[in-house]
């Protein structure tokens, strides 16, 4: 059983205040969504979490089972457990996926006796095509190959934790589909815990959210169940980010 | 002799940037190189038949170290004839064995019409010699030959080296001339082709990465001649510690130049914050209908990549070797497969690895 508990978490960009003050806690196994419209604060949330470069905390506290998150460099929060899903993941040209995963457990002490066979079973699973593990990362990958890619490392690595940034934008249908069950079955098989940022609920026909929150103008304006994000689907965002001034 | 000539100044701009100023002839003496030839039978000459294959590619010194090393050359001279395809790589290696010599090898490699060869041609001292070597390495390729060159320089900390390497390319020849630099003190190379026969192609490929006080100074010319003749340019390279790396490129294309294609890409990664890189590409193009692009990038690792392979769980100086290994990997992979590969492997990580 692991918690993230993320209280009154104030984050600023460039001298800005973008986060006012956001309070979540995540144990295993549920599944959390942060909606919300654009410029709300969704992806600092998750950059901020992970520790990015230029996203400043003003205040608050992070914490995994009771570790002080804020206080390890990026590398660490991972090996912590902490895995983040980038809406827009880097190319990094000449590195390939299997360096960087074989790297990645090297640090966590837990190498994997056949990596490769791992990777080929949890590439076949979401339908990613195994030519790709041997390429440089996300270098010419279609956004669905990059987003299958991201859900292929989680599924490899095993965070006790995900933070998943917009898995859904950029993709079809299919790819949406392979990418949201894998997260979903993760939190089944292995108990991990996900923070699923999202816009739209498209995403929940796979991944059903325990929980859903709004954020709105750096604050988080409403809490409930899976029934806010239907909400959300026919009202849409217009009335919180009133609420939110 | 030596002593005599007056040196060049920073003041020219072929020789801006570089430390020219620092260097002293009277501390040398002229002097040999130990050097072995692997590879080379069937298409080795000696005696008064190599010396006279010199000028084969160069017809005009470049500059005054091109003129001495003309003057009295140690030559090796690598002739492979009409047809032929020498099979086995021609390995030079040159160690410099004590300090205070300056020494002018000479590489000529005259490949005849549709022959082939490959030549590896290594430098090599001890940190503590302090030398100069001035190597001058001349290429001829007649109609359709393919010549394929690579330079290694695993020179000691303390050694400078002044050369040149010159193309000559004909008629749908092809030259590729590759080099590496990881060692010498101030190491500068000026690298030139000519393609002066129509539909001659040509790629100039390097890699070089120096630390502690090291400085890499390459000139390049991308000399099109012909119609049809095309070049691609590739070097990439990595500062660190104080160091310091300048490239300068030209590109030129005669009127006669029509059709042509010329590629031209400096990249360098400044890995500490006292290292300095400077890239300046320049174009001279007499013709229309040309196809030319250049591009030149001088910066640190990108943070983007550093965040992405550290937000799995990297540690930063493993992360920091992929993206380093990663920014090599494209020109690593247009070196010819040789036994030292996986040497200048090891050279490049002890480099990431040791701080100064």
């Amino acid at each position: 059983m692991s918690t993230l508990e993320i209280r009154d978490l104030q984050v600023s960009v460039g001298g800005t205040q973008i986060l006012n003050g956001i309070t979540l806690t995540i144990n295993s196994g549920e599944v959390h969504a942060v909606m919300g419209p654009n410029g709300a604060g969704k992806s600092t949330l998750s950059a901020a979490i992970m520790g990015k470069p230029g996203y400043e905390v003003t205040g608050g506290s992070v914490k995994l089972d009771g570790q002080d998150v804020l206080a390890m460099p990026t590398w660490q929060r991972a090996v912590a457990g902490l895995h983040l899903v980038m809406q827009y993941p880097t190319e990094v040209p000449g590195v390939k996926l299997s360096e960087v995963l074989s790297e990645a457990l090297v640090a966590r002490h837990a190498t994997l006796p056949n990596l490769n066979k791992t990777i080929n079973e949890e590439a076949a699973r979401i339908s990613f095509d195994t030519e790709l593990v041997n390429r440089a990362v996300n270098v010419d990958f279609s956004g669905g190959e990059k987003k299958r890619n991201e859900t292929l490392q989680l599924a490899v690595l095993k965070p006790k934790i995900a933070i998943l940034d917009e898995l859904d934008s950029g993709l079809d249908i299919d790819a949406l589909r392979d990418c949201a069950k894998r997260v979903e079955d993760a939190t089944n098989e292995t108990g991990m815990g996900a923070l699923v940022i999202t816009h739209y609920s498209r995403l929940f026909e796979e991944l059903k959210p325990d929980f859903v929150h709004i954020l709105a103008k750096g604050r988080i304006v409403k809490s409930g169940g899976p029934e806010l994000a239907d909400e959300l689907e026919r009202d849409g965002y217009a009335a919180y980010a009133e609420a939110a001034k | 002799m030596t002593t005599a000539l007056e040196l060049p100044s920073t003041e020219e701009e072929i020789w801006r940037y570089s430390r020219i100023n620092e260097l002293d002839m009277s501390k040398f003496a002229s002097g040999k190189l130990t050097t072995t030839v692997e590879g080379g039978e069937g298409v080795q000459l000696t005696g008064a038949v190599a010396t006279a294959l010199v000028g084969s590619g160069m017809h005009v010194q470049p500059d005054m170290f091109a003129q001495m090393n003309t003057d009295t050359p140690d030559v090796i001279a690598l002739q492979i004839g009409k047809n032929k395809v020498h099979t086995q790589t021609v390995v030079i290696t040159h160690s410099v064995d004590k300090s205070g010599v300056v020494a002018y090898p000479r590489l000529v490699i005259d490949a005849a019409e549709n022959s082939e060869i490959v030549v590896v041609e290594r430098f090599t001292s001890a940190d503590n010699v302090h030398s100069l070597v001035v190597p001058v390495v001349e290429v001829h390729a007649a109609q359709s030959a393919r010549v394929t060159y690579l330079a290694i320089n695993e020179l000691g900390k303390n050694t400078w080296q002044i050369g040149h390497q010159v193309a000559v390319g004909e008629r749908d020849s092809n030259v590729r001339l590759f080099t590496v630099a990881l060692g010498g003190d101030y190491a500068r190379m000026r690298a030139e082709v000519r393609l002066v026969g129509q539909g001659a192609s040509a790629q100039q490929t390097a890699l070089y990465f120096a630390d502690g006080t090291q400085m890499h100074d390459f000139r390049t010319l991308q000399s099109h001649e012909a119609p049809r003749t095309h070049s691609d340019l590739l070097f990439k390279g990595a500062v660190k510690d104080t160091s310091k790396s300048v490239y300068t490129g030209l590109i030129k294309i005669t009127e006669n130049g029509t059709k042509t294609e010329a590629f031209q890409t400096n990249r360098t990664l400044t890995l500490s914050r006292g290292a300095w890189a400077e890239s300046v590409p320049n174009l001279e193009i007499e013709t229309n209908d040309v196809k030319c692009s250049h591009a030149s990038t001088v910066g640190p690792i990108d943070d983007d990549q550093r965040f992405y392979l550290e937000s799995r769980g990297v540690p930063p100086e493993i992360a920091e070797r992929l993206v380093v290994f990663g920014f090599f990997d494209e020109v690593i992979d247009r070196l010819p497969q040789s036994e030292f590969l996986a040497g200048i492997r090891d050279k490049v990580i002890a480099k990431l690895g040791g701080t100064k």
